[in-house]
């Protein structure tokens, strides 16, 4: 290891403490700030006397400094304790290793799909730039672009499952069986309307992206110098252009799981698939506070992952940043 | 004109933009220029940055952009080229020596870019060949294994020649090759595109800088506001009296060795009715204001003008 990938690491470390702590006080301090009262949450409108209501406040801290109660949170976070969820009843941390697997595996199948037909359909499309491909290529993204993604979902729900009744409506398993009793192909079967709705979501800004990119490199004098060298068509863009172009698409894609994240939330609510961001919405709605920070504070971590990759990514794949070390070490 | 290598007649490059909405605009960058290439000869074609010169070069080799237009004859042997014939010849017969590294991939090795695009089997006669002509112009063979970026500019401009020259061509279209080199750099660079027409290849060399072009060119061809001028052998720039234009006289007095005598004015961005020297003529006369004058030989030079002779006598 160089001192160049030590200085990197060392950075991003940096980076990513200051980014953590940033999130969790204020996630805190927002949600301390909002009308959610743990107190009623729990109680679910149960009556009780105000004796009873005393204990409860105390037990949980209602009253004291907000100072105090960040300091707490803080502490109780390095240990790796995230509390109880209200509506799950067993630790957060538990809540979120089980639905981030399941949103995990939805996420990760559409992003490698849209991320290869995104960068395919912009080729083709750069490539024939202003020709009839291109147009339906641009009609099509500025449409999903446009078209909010639970929207999508819904329509794709009315034609496969209602319609034409090829894949479960919902739920990632039937009702009545336990998740555990489930076959991998009734899970599979639940998986790939969702992914089909992210996925066909997702291309359309890798693909716009990847279009421009295209249409930019095939103006730059390499590649002209290149065609008055007698290389033309598709050979000069395998040699020539996806090389310069596979780079800052590879980056947005990187960029893109915040917007991953994003879709995810909406789309397994339309699926009811259990994944979390079903769990996200259920925990606002239903004021689980634990949780809610919990899930916060994953998201911040995903989101930090991804761009964090698109920077190795660069690091390795792009030459003048690679050589730039042989330079520092000299 | 038996022997000539590359013949350009009446050729004129325009462009079509479009200005306020749906308003189209032509605009023409080169107007009826002519002028030919033999074997072992080098032409120069000067004129003032930013003119459209290097368009010229785009248009013999048949990557002009999509809105480009280009109108006349070129031809290469006596074949006429169609943009067909242009795909074919280019990178093989035709060459390409462009200005700058920008020129080249900067995500690709400097070898990979030499040899171009070869088949499997073929590829390790290119790379031997590709050394061989790297050696011949002074690049070490490390070189090969740089990117772009790595490369000095005379490391840079020797890639770009050797590049051009590894398939052997008969004719070299150098597009401003010396522009930001030091003075050794910029000699080595004449002493090669001499060295080339020595070795009976036909070199067209796209230039603004005179000195360049007084030192490496046989015969010099002045580009002044999209029309060849004044096509003219290099010997006679020695001597303004040999010369016929009235621009191109100005342009050698105003040198520094010829005393800087400088006249000013600016060249025409509009196409004007009659000759696009009216404005600055010290010997214009009523027919040039609306009369555009035909490029004519004179005992062997090409001239644009209607009032030479009457100067000279």
């Amino acid at each position: 290891m160089n001192n160049r990938t030590k200085k990197f690491i060392r950075n991003k470390a940096i980076h990513f403490i200051v980014l953590m702590l940033a999130v969790a006080i204020f996630s805190f301090i927002l949600l301390e700030l909002s009308p959610i009262d743990p107190v009623n949450a729990y109680l679910k409108q149960a009556v009780v006397s105000p004796e009873q209501r005393m204990i409860l406040e105390q037990y949980w801290g209602v009253n004291q400094p907000l100072t105090t109660k960040v300091w707490g949170w803080l502490v109780n976070l390095l240990q790796g304790n995230l509390g109880t969820s209200l509506i799950y009843r067993v630790p957060v941390v538990d809540v979120i290793i089980e639905r981030f697997m399941a949103s995990f595996v939805l996420m990760a199948i559409s992003w490698v799909i849209s991320g290869l037909i995104g960068f395919g359909l912009g080729v083709v499309a750069g490539k024939n730039k202003g020709g009839w491909i291109d147009k339906a290529v641009k009609v099509y993204c500025y449409v999903l672009q446009s078209a909010p993604s639970f929207w999508i979902g819904l329509v794709i729900l009315i034609i496969f499952s209602v319609e034409l009744g090829w894949f479960p409506i919902g739920m990632s398993v039937a009702i009545g069986t336990l998740n555990t009793d489930a076959t991998i192909w009734q899970w599979l079967a639940r998986l790939v309307l969702p992914t089909l709705t992210l996925s066909l979501v997702g291309v359309a800004p890798i693909a716009m992206y990847t279009r421009n990119e295209l249409v930019n490199v095939l103006s730059t004098d390499y590649i002209l110098f290149a065609r008055a060298r007698g290389e033309s068509g598709w050979p000069l863009i395998e040699r020539q252009a996806l090389r310069n172009i596979l780079l800052p698409a590879l980056t947005l894609q990187f960029q893109n799981f915040a917007e991953l994240f994003g879709g995810a939330v909406l789309v397994e609510q339309v699926f009811s698939y259990p994944g979390i961001g079903q769990t996200a919405v259920a925990a606002g709605l239903k004021s689980d506070v634990t949780l809610l920070l919990g899930i916060v504070l994953v998201s911040a971590v995903f989101v930090f992952v991804g761009n964090t990759l698109a920077d190795v990514m660069y690091y390795f794949v792009d030459p003048r940043i690679r050589e730039n070390e042989s330079f520092d070490k000299n | 004109m038996e022997n000539d290598l590359l013949t350009v007649q009446n050729v004129s490059i325009s462009f079509t933009q479009y200005v306020q909405g749906l308003q189209q605009h032509i605009l023409k960058v080169i107007s009826d220029l002519s002028l030919s290439v033999k074997e072992g000869e080098v032409v120069a074609i000067l004129g003032s940055s930013g003119s459209g010169k290097s368009l010229l070069a785009h248009a013999i080799l048949g990557i002009l952009p999509e809105n480009g237009q280009c109108d006349g004859t070129i031809s290469f042997k006596g074949e006429v080229l169609t943009q067909e014939k242009k795909e074919e010849l280019r990178g093989e017969h035709i060459c390409l020596i462009p200005q700058s590294v920008n020129f080249l991939d900067p995500l690709m090795k400097v070898r990979e870019q030499a040899i171009g695009d070869v088949k499997d089997e073929e590829k390790e006669k290119a790379l031997k060949h590709q050394k061989e002509i790297f050696e011949k112009y002074g690049l070490a063979e490390e070189v090969g294994d740089m990117y772009p970026f790595e490369l000095s500019g005379g490391m840079a401009r020797k890639v770009l020649l050797s590049t051009a020259l590894l398939s052997d061509p008969e004719l070299v279209v150098a597009d401003e090759p010396t522009p930001g080199l030091d003075q050794a750099s910029v000699n080595e660079t004449i002493n090669d595109i001499k060295r080339l027409a020595q070795e009976g290849k036909g070199v067209l060399l796209i230039t603004h800088e005179i000195d360049v072009a007084l030192k490496t060119a046989d015969r010099i061809a002045i580009f002044y506001s999209g029309y060849v001028i004044e096509i003219n052998k290099a010997e006679n720039f020695n001597d303004v009296n040999k010369l016929l234009h009235p621009y191109t006289k100005s342009l050698i007095e105003a040198l520094p060795r010829n005393g800087f005598k400088l006249t000013s004015g600016v060249q025409p961005l509009e196409e004007v009715d009659g000759c696009p020297y009216f404005e600055n003529c010290p010997i214009r006369s009523d027919i040039c204001q609306n009369n555009k004058p035909d490029l004519i030989d004179h005992n062997g030079i090409m001239i644009r003008c209607h009032n030479f002779d009457k100067e000279v006598n």
